[in-house]
């Protein structure tokens, strides 16, 4: 994205809300501030575009009542954050992952594995 | 001597596609890829029909090179299968 005032504005602005979010209830958020940008302008551009932040992982419809379970935070962080240290789209982390005990390698989207009907 | 081709379909907002993305551009790799997400109507429904045909579970990117389908943006996977 480009470096656009406004749009730097909404970026710390949002990571901030997600900083304060995570840490009220025990979450935490990636610390790599490189990836973590890129995650947190996903969330953005489908705030912008859908109307809420749908995990910018997975494909949203654009219909409020197919994405509830897409929405960051999504249905499927808790389970994944159990089993491979993070979520989907690597916003939210946890200290295994952070120190290295949990591996980085890409993981099968389990809104996929239980098939979840699409439209 | 010269990468392979490699075909990939990713979402426009997906930070590991994006990385991928950036990762082609630096290593000079030719890549065609569909963001599937800006895609509407018939054609996305024929696209996320082959994605599901493809690989089932996979999260994106989907990376396709020749015959071998790499799930999500592994760089080190990524580099043994181009030979970088």
């Amino acid at each position: 994205m480009s470096s656009d005032p406004a749009w730097e504005a909404e970026i710390r602005k949002y990571t901030e809300t997600l900083r304060k979010f995570a840490s009220s209830t025990g979450h935490k958020l990636n610390p790599d501030e490189k990836y973590l940008r890129l995650v947190i302008e996903g969330l953005l551009m489908n705030k912008k575009r859908f109307g809420y932040a749908s995990c910018p992982c997975r494909v949203a419809e654009g219909v409020l009542e197919l994405d509830k379970d897409i929405i960051c935070p999504c249905t499927y962080r808790e389970p994944d954050l159990a089993e491979y240290g993070r979520c989907l789209c690597g916003l939210y982390v946890t200290d295994e992952y952070i120190s290295g005990v949990k591996g980085h390698t890409p993981f099968p989207d389990r809104r996929k594995i239980q098939k979840i009907p699409r439209k | 001597m010269a990468h392979p081709k490699v075909k990939a379909y990713t979402l426009s907002t997906c930070p590991y596609c994006r990385a991928f993305k950036m990762f082609c551009a630096e290593e000079g790799i030719q890549l065609d890829y569909t963001d599937v997400d800006l895609l509407q109507g018939e054609e996305r429904k024929a696209v996320m029909k082959e994605v599901d045909r493809i690989c089932p579970d996979c999260g994106y990117p989907i990376i396709i090179v020749g015959d071998q389908v790499i799930e999500g943006f592994n760089e080190a996977k990524l580099r043994k299968v181009l030979g970088l």
